[in-house]
């Protein structure tokens, strides 16, 4: 009952504009309420977390519809050098700035820059979301079966994960890509085997306390066997954390992606990528820099939407939080 | 204590174990092509091959070839660089000042933003100024160095010499510290602000969030009964425990900077491990790769056993297990 009062005082706070006049109408809300739905509704009032959230579904959206927008929209396909007419270098061989016909200029091949840019959109959320979700797979099976088990097990698993935390990840990342030549897939593969450890480390963590609450044990002595007590009991409320730390894990292996672009390492040209262009425009940003300019603002863009909506999802997914808000 | 500290030794050994072990597999079992072919001339004879195959023992089964590797690594011996056969320890000790002066100015440069943003926005939370805070260290989390460092490069060093004629800071390069102190802190203070700011931003919300906890802790409270000035409180009381997940931190993130801070050092034309790692790993010089890693690998492992002796000194909560 006294949980029942506290999800009822939760929605209130979170809505306070809506109805809570008739008990009748407050009973009828607390019925349809899931943990998730109240953070939703916490989240829907945050401005900050809806524009970023508005902002990553257009990126989304641009994504996907990448050949659509660049033929159809802007006219000028990503990898297509101009050449004759329209040029898309001037006449001592640099590149333009943003002008009627290219919008955001030209690179150093003569290649339109909004066209890649929209065409980086594509690489960056597709390593950004495939390697956060193959480390955050990875992540929880190791980190629950190393915190649930304990013993010999949770030795051996957490130390693995802490060899993989002491890896020079970035020195080790280049020297894996250059043995296998770079890639799409390298890129992600590597991405994702630096990071699964972290997140490991963090559920192991969590696993550890909620391992020893007493519904664990109820579930136990009702029988229930190792998996369906880390799949059915202890998975669950791991989801809160996990929601965040993906969030934020897909910037960081964003710019992970674009590192190893820019380092000539990524994924390899002509293919756009965020990183690979910035890289070109080291020779050029002096006299255009724009060139600089549109793809690293393309690239804090993401990040910073993927940054604030999951600083957003902390607030709204911990209610120890909210109710601190609503009191000061 | 003593048995603390040959607990955490023996882990940094095997973590060194596995990452020779992981580097050689890498580039003697996995890469495709003959490895011998790699220590040897462009368009090398069939005899030249042979020659070089014999010479590092590489027609010898894979384990034998990792002891003698490690053997030799006992020696102090990393071998010879295919690019101009110098010695890659003689490589690593000359390339190391410029890492480290990289590194440590950095982390001087992230501590004296980090932490007082992050306290000026945890003494008034909610406030204003917290609002700030949140938006520096977002922000600043959300630009990748290479971005910042190149940016840098068009406005202090592009912009200041063109438009408006002062030629203060250098584009690249290095002066040792001996040579120049001057001329050493101009080369570095772009590298450094480069270099610094995702740390700072980072290390912001990490003061924030520990001295917040602490600062609703039940002896402060008492602190604050005893009639307490509220600086005294927040400074000698809070931020002394506050402080620890960052000294934590700091140990970590300079330890693996010492391993090469490779895309400030690329950005900058610092030739530091981190650049000299990115040109050995593109032309394939493996005797440098392994050198580099192994070495990155020894930070890491040395900053994290420090890290964990101070975390214990400072917290005698911990329990050395």
């Amino acid at each position: 009952m006294t949980q029942l009062i506290a999800a009822a005082d939760l929605a209130d706070r979170a809505n306070p504009d809506g109805p809570s006049g008739s008990t009748a109408a407050v009973a009828k809300k607390i019925e349809g309420r899931t943990p998730l739905q109240l953070a939703w509704a916490r989240l829907k009032k945050d401005r900050v977390s809806m524009v970023s959230l508005i902002t990553i579904g257009l990126l989304v959206l641009i994504a996907i519809f990448a050949d659509v927008i660049t033929d159809h929209v802007v006219g000028h396909p990503p990898n297509l050098q101009y050449r004759d007419v329209p040029s898309g270098l001037r006449p001592d061989g640099l590149p333009f700035g943003p002008n009627g016909t290219f919008w955001l200029g030209t690179d150093g091949l003569g290649r339109d820059v909004l066209s890649r840019v929209i065409h980086g959109t594509r690489v960056s959320l597709i390593v950004g979301v495939l390697a956060t979700g193959i480390a955050v797979i990875i992540g929880i099976t190791v980190g629950i079966a190393s915190g649930y088990y304990g013993g010999k097990i949770d030795t051996l698993l957490a130390r693995t994960m802490d060899v993989f935390l002491s890896f020079p990840f970035l020195l080790f990342a280049i020297s894996l890509v250059s043995v296998f030549q770079p890639s799409l897939k390298i890129s992600i593969f590597v991405i994702a085997f630096f990071t699964w450890a972290n997140v490991g480390r963090i559920v192991r963590g969590q696993v550890l306390s909620i391992r020893e609450k007493e519904y664990i044990e109820a579930a136990r002595s009702l029988g229930a066997g190792d998996v369906r007590i880390m799949v059915v009991d202890v998975l669950p409320n791991l989801i809160a954390p996990i929601i965040v730390y993906s969030t934020l894990l897909v910037p960081t292996a964003i710019v992970f992606e674009a590192t190893l672009s820019f380092l000539g390492l990524g994924v390899i040209p002509p293919t756009p990528t965020w990183g690979n262009m910035i890289n070109d425009s080291v020779s050029y940003y002096q006299q255009v820099p724009t060139f600089l300019l549109f793809p690293s603002l393309a690239l804090f863009i993401t990040t910073l939407a993927f940054n604030l909506l999951g600083d957003g999802l902390r607030d709204a997914l911990d209610p120890r939080a909210a109710r601190v808000l609503a009191r000061k | 204590m003593g048995r603390f500290i040959i607990r955490r030794a023996l882990f940094g050994f095997l973590v060194l174990f596995v990452i020779s072990l992981a580097v050689f597999v890498l580039f003697f079992v996995v890469a495709p092509g003959d490895p011998a072919a790699n220590f040897v001339g462009k368009n090398p004879s069939p005899e030249q091959i042979q020659q070089a195959r014999v010479k590092y023992n590489l027609d010898k089964p894979v384990p034998q070839q990792y002891l003698l590797y490690v053997g030799r690594l006992f020696q102090g011996d990393l071998g010879y660089s295919f690019r101009n056969e110098e010695p890659v320890r003689k490589t690593l000790q000359d390339r190391l000042p410029i890492t480290a002066s990289l590194a440590l100015g950095a982390a001087v440069v992230w501590l004296l933003i980090g932490i007082p943003i992050g306290i000026l926005a945890a003494t008034k939370p909610r406030s204003l100024r917290d609002r700030a805070a949140t938006v520096f260290a977002l922000g600043g989390l959300s630009i990748p160095t290479f971005v910042i460092g190149l940016l840098f490069l068009y406005f202090f060093f592009y912009v200041f010499r063109v438009k408006f004629g002062i030629d203060l800071f250098p584009g690249s390069g290095y002066v040792p510290l001996t040579e120049d102190p001057l001329q050493w802190a101009l080369h570095l203070i772009l590298p450094w602000f480069a270099l610094a700011l995702v740390s700072a931003a980072s290390y912001s919300r990490i003061t924030r969030g520990s001295l917040l906890e602490v600062l609703g802790e039940d002896y402060i409270r008492t602190a604050r009964a005893k009639g307490l000035s509220e600086r005294r409180v927040t400074y000698r009381h809070g931020l002394r425990s506050a402080l620890t997940p960052v000294v934590t931190l700091l140990g970590i993130d300079v330890g693996t900077l010492l391993g090469g801070a490779i895309v400030t050092e690329s950005v900058f034309g610092l030739g530091g491990i981190g650049q000299l790692a990115v040109q050995s790993v593109t032309i394939g010089d493996l005797p440098v790769i392994f050198g580099t890693v192994l070495l990155a690998a020894f930070f890491i492992v040395i900053a994290n056993i420090l890290v964990d002796i101070v975390y214990a000194l400072l917290d005698s909560r911990v329990r050395l297990a």
